[in-house]
């Protein structure tokens, strides 16, 4: 990732990095198990490196250096080679990311229906570059490659829904939506 | 006669086929006919038929079979991959098959994995296809409910089960070495050949890797045979494929048409031509590395051969169709960029001479290029050409590029002399962040 996070913007999320989501060091009991269901699948241990990462980040947000050590260890194989794993793959997070991650497809369909109109506006609007998160760690902004869906371009992937026939106005709607849901859900 | 043998279960778009309705079209009839055929003759149908790879490259899949060793002196263990991890760009073929019909899919790899003796099957698919690796888990739940799949298979001893691996979002995992490496837990990069994966893949044992489309072919090429195969095609090659059209024109789409079809009937009859005011400039025939092709050669039929001898490649057969109020360096930028980051770094062409050909490509859009530029981007995506690397993310790179500079020669020379872009502003690209 070419893109950098601002220092405050880290410090508010390692900050936050410090609740229930953080078990620093060692994995908990759950996130032992739901590796270890992985085990069968494949050959030997280290071989469930990447379902593992995936695993713990759905736990933990993210993948801390910690985390990344207590993985290894649990798995038996070295930090560095988990490392080399976990750096390849731009679902795997090694900084803080927010509640929202916004998969931007900047492909050659999406590039030609306006993708570049569409990061300028939500760049504006979220006040973020792409590899930042905005300072309520609501939202996370990421470029990525083609999401495969070139029919209904311009399109992005957030969580695990995909947002297709993109305009600033649907940008804007979206940013209202999960603003409300996210302060709906604090209030509770 | 059955026309549609890849979308025949596909109605609604968004609604998956169960295994209640998959049965009921006749699924899985297939299967329980090679259930009772010699695997070398189920290699040997689908070599007959000339079932070649959907995933781009197009090698014979019955010949690619009969790599894997055989005989009593064969390593016991083999196993079978699915390629799902569709990420060329410009391409949602694959997308549209798992998602809207999973159990073609499963019976295709079903029957794959009883030709070269593989009791265990991984979907490698991409992290973002939510959707499609859910319904491929649900689906593989129903089919070993019903005993099509697992330990006791009906009618059979032949034990059969099936993984869905789920990836992470990284293109060079759909390079078939890179991506058992992925498999293995290892950092996804491709690996030197020979050993070929037939003889030695994953964990060093025979395997198999298949583009999700190409498996879904062999079902019914089972059920109904070579010379039915055969006769769907409209060209050279046989059978159907799903074609697909994305950029400004009207109705972009995919579309199951037989293989062969011309692409100015796929352009302007199944995508209902350019939107109003647009004339088309060119097009990427299929996927992101692929030669762009111009107006002229809309003639063609999509078949291997054909739009291999016109320069450049079917590849995944989802067209990208460029206008001309759409500037074409800035797609060759926008391809390079993602080329320069998906490159795994292994091979110092790819590594190094993506991030400078990016440079070039970003200085002669922006209008401060200098004439001899050109030429020196013509010479850095040579370098990347076939040969000079493991795999072929460079020389795919290359591809747009060279073509580029070919065909649309005028804009590459306007940009530098006007030092500017002369098209639409509100698509300038956005610098990298540092």
């Amino acid at each position: 990732m070419s893109s950098t996070i601002a220092a405050d913007t880290i410090e508010v999320m390692e900050q936050q990095d410090t609740g229930p989501r953080s078990a620093g060091r060692s994995l908990n009991a759950e996130e032992k198990r739901d590796i270890d269901r992985e085990f069968s699948h494949y050959e030997d241990r280290g071989s469930v490196a990447l379902e593992a990462l995936r695993v713990v980040q759905k736990h933990r947000g993210w993948i801390s250096d910690d985390t990344l050590y207590a993985i290894a260890d649990y798995l038996g194989v070295s930090p560095t080679q988990l490392e080399s794993i976990a750096t390849c793959y731009q679902l795997i997070f090694r900084q803080p990311v927010g509640e929202e991650v916004i998969l931007l497809c900047k492909s050659s369909s999406c590039w030609i229906m306006g993708c570049e109109k569409l990061q300028r506006h939500l760049e504006q609007q979220l006040g973020i570059r792409p590899g930042q998160t905005t300072p309520d760690g609501l939202f996370t902004l990421l470029e990525t490659p083609c999401l495969g869906d070139c029919d209904k371009a311009p399109v992005m992937l957030v969580g695990e829904e995909m947002h297709r026939h993109l305009s600033a106005d649907k940008l804007d709607e979206f940013i209202q939506e999960k603003k409300k849901h996210h302060a709906d859900q604090s209030a509770d | 006669m059955l026309t549609n043998p890849l979308t025949k279960n596909i109605g609604e778009p968004g609604i998956v086929t169960t295994l209640e309705h998959y049965l009921e079209n006749g699924g899985y009839r297939g299967w329980r006919k090679a259930l009772h055929m010699a695997p070398d003759e189920i290699i040997q149908t689908v070599q007959d038929a000339g079932v070649r790879g959907r995933g781009g490259a197009g090698f014979n899949t019955g010949l690619k079979w009969s790599f894997v060793p055989r005989g009593k002196d064969a390593p016991p263990t083999r196993y079978l991959v699915c390629n799902a991890d569709e990420m060329e760009p410009g391409t949602f073929k694959d997308r549209l098959l798992m998602e809207h019909d999973p159990h073609l899919l499963l019976e295709g790899m079903a029957i794959a994995a009883f030709a070269i003796g593989a009791r265990r099957a991984y979907i490698f698919i991409r992290g973002e296809y939510h959707l499609a690796a859910a319904r491929l888990e649900t689906a593989i739940e129903e089919a070993r409910g019903e005993n099509l799949i697992g330990t006791h298979i009906t009618g059979s001893d032949f034990q059969l089960d099936f993984h869905v691996h789920r990836s992470a979002g990284n293109y060079i995992c759909g390079e078939e070495t890179a991506l058992i490496n992925a498999l293995e837990g290892q950092r996804a990069i491709p690996r030197a050949k020979p050993p070929f994966p037939q003889v030695s893949g994953l964990w060093g044992k025979p395997t198999v890797v298949n583009n999700v489309e190409t498996l879904c072919n062999i079902p019914h090429l089972i059920e109904l045979g070579v010379d039915w195969y055969k006769k769907l095609g409209r060209g050279e090659d046989g059978g159907t494929k799903i074609f697909g059209a994305s950029g400004r024109v009207k109705n972009p789409g995919a579309w199951e048409l037989p293989m062969g079809t011309p692409i100015r009937e796929i352009l302007e009859q199944h995508a209902g031509g350019m939107q109003d005011g647009l004339k088309l400039r060119a097009y990427l025939p299929g996927g992101g590395s692929t030669d762009f092709l111009g107006p002229d050669q809309l003639d063609l039929p999509m078949d291997y051969d054909a739009v291999g001898k016109a320069g450049s490649r079917m590849g995944t057969g989802t067209i990208t169709v460029l206008d001309d109020h759409t500037c074409p360096v800035g797609l060759v930028l926008n391809l390079t960029r993602f080329f320069a980051r998906e490159s795994c770094g292994w091979c110092t062409p790819c590594r190094d001479g993506l991030p400078w050909a990016v440079k070039l490509l970003m200085r002669i859009e922006c209008g401060e290029a200098q004439p001899e530029d050109l030429e020196l981007l013509r010479e850095q995506a040579r370098r990347m050409g076939p040969g000079n690397t493991f795999c072929a993310l460079a020389p795919g790179a290359a591809a747009p590029i060279l073509s580029a500079l070919k065909l649309f020669e005028q804009d590459f020379n306007d940009h530098i002399t006007r030092g500017c872009c002369p098209y639409d502003q509100e698509r300038q690209h956005i610098p990298l962040a540092v």
